[in-house]
């Protein structure tokens, strides 16, 4: 434990479980972790920033805790224990959001609640955290919340700029005046399905710049 | 009669898990490569939500609802415990999980062995805390109510992802670009067959 005690915190090797989440391991993209909430949030922007912040700090302040405790859980109960944890977590974010953010906590519904059981959580905790010090923990936990960020963030921006012609709240196509042309907003983007397709395009770009991620 | 019909209806194909809401979409994806074993998840799915929605209903109306705990006596009228729920529903589902799988275990060791790798999964899965959470947002009034809600979801569940893994057992004769093979094609099958279960929208007993 000394000898490693001693490497810089901003080490090559810290940086890159930050950066790896972003592109080569991406938590949705290519763990395929998460999707359940990533989906149902991505409307408009405002939620979808909202909730990849609320993703980022329960994965990485869960990933602390369970890393500082790792040597004290009992291998049996431990998916029992990362779930109290992460509950507690949560609960401390819903009460955040429902206090300063009402409306978007409004619009979130039931997907604040869903962290505890989100993929990337669960999974981080179970193959990172418990392994790991906590300083790396924190790092990873940082880096696959910002590389789920990434995804949602890009998924919204499209469904609102094509959905409702806005970018967080502002209408820009209006300002445009494209409207005057005979554009249309298409309404099917908004619904359910079109996340799911926007998904499947989105690794299809990914995979084919990246041809090591490619499926037998 | 009609009343439980229609929100068993409606839960099925007009809320759907998978379709409408996304949830246990991780399983979902990991699971559907043959329809056996996606067979064998879906019923797992039913069956625990089968019991623990009903579980966290009661759980939600006798302890944990503002005022919920009047029956303690007079003195406990105020106390309000609902942020305690996500808490409390992730430890009830946990614990029925396990008290499933060992109850199984005893009595069905066949059924144990064709669903047992999943139960403990099952805890995991964003579908049954899901439901439960829907459970309470909608506010169902009693526990048949509730019961038939948590069938219902799980029977949506199973249709989709046996349906998923249908496909996908075909799709391996066919031509698929190299970059979007896998979990790229299986994002946006889905998402067809999402559209398809739109057709269901407002439909009413």
């Amino acid at each position: 434990m000394s000898d490693q005690e001693k490497e810089p915190m901003f080490s090559a090797k810290n940086f890159k479980f930050f950066t790896a989440p972003l592109a080569d391991n991406n938590p949705i993209t290519v763990q395929v972790l998460g999707i359940c909430s990533a989906l149902a949030v991505t409307v408009k922007l405002k939620p979808a920033i909202v909730m990849a912040l609320s993703v980022t700090i329960v994965v990485a302040v869960s990933n602390v805790v369970i890393a500082a405790m790792r040597k004290y859980i009992p291998d049996r109960i431990r998916i029992i224990v990362q779930l109290v944890v992460a509950a507690t977590m949560v609960i401390l974010v819903d009460q955040f959001l429902k206090a300063f953010v009402f409306d978007v906590s409004k619009q979130l519904s039931v997907f604040v609640g869903l962290i505890i059981t989100n993929c990337i959580l669960m999974g981080r905790l179970e193959a990172f955290a418990m392994a790991n010090k906590p300083w790396p923990s924190f790092i990873d936990g940082l880096g696959n919340g910002a590389g789920y960020g990434l995804i949602l963030v890009i998924v919204a921006f499209i469904r609102e700029l094509l959905g409702s012609g806005t970018i967080y709240g502002y209408p820009v196509i209006e300002k445009l005046g494209v409207y005057k042309a005979g554009y249309e907003n298409n309404g099917l983007i908004i619904l359910p399905p079109m996340a799911l397709i926007l998904v499947g395009l989105i690794i299809w770009v990914h995979r084919s710049r990246n041809n090591s991620l490619i499926e037998k | 009669m009609e009343h439980y019909l229609n929100i068993f209806i409606k839960s099925i194909f007009v809320d759907n898990m998978i379709f409408a809401f996304f949830l246990g979409m991780c399983s979902f994806l990991a699971v559907s490569k043959n329809v056996k074993t996606a067979m064998g998840l879906g019923v797992a799915v039913i069956f625990v939500l089968l019991i623990t929605v009903p579980v966290n209903f009661l759980v939600e109306k006798y302890l944990l609802r503002k005022g919920a705990l009047i029956w303690l006596g007079e003195g406990f009228a105020d106390v309000d415990l609902s942020f305690l729920t996500f808490m409390i529903f992730i430890a009830v589902i946990a614990a029925m999980t396990q008290l499933v799988e060992m109850v199984v275990e005893k009595f069905s060791p066949p059924l144990y062995n064709s669903l047992g790798i999943f139960l403990p999964l099952i805890a995991v899965n964003c579908a049954i805390l899901g439901a439960a959470l829907f459970m309470q947002e909608r506010e169902y009034e009693n526990v048949l109510e509730a019961t038939v809600f948590g069938v219902g979801s799980g029977v949506g569940w199973m249709l989709a992802i046996v349906g998923l893994a249908a496909i996908r057992e075909k799709m391996r004769y066919s031509n698929v670009p190299g970059p979007l093979k896998g979990l790229g094609i299986t994002f946006i099958l889905t998402g067809l067959m999402a559209i398809a279960f739109m057709g269901f929208m407002g439909i009413k007993i």
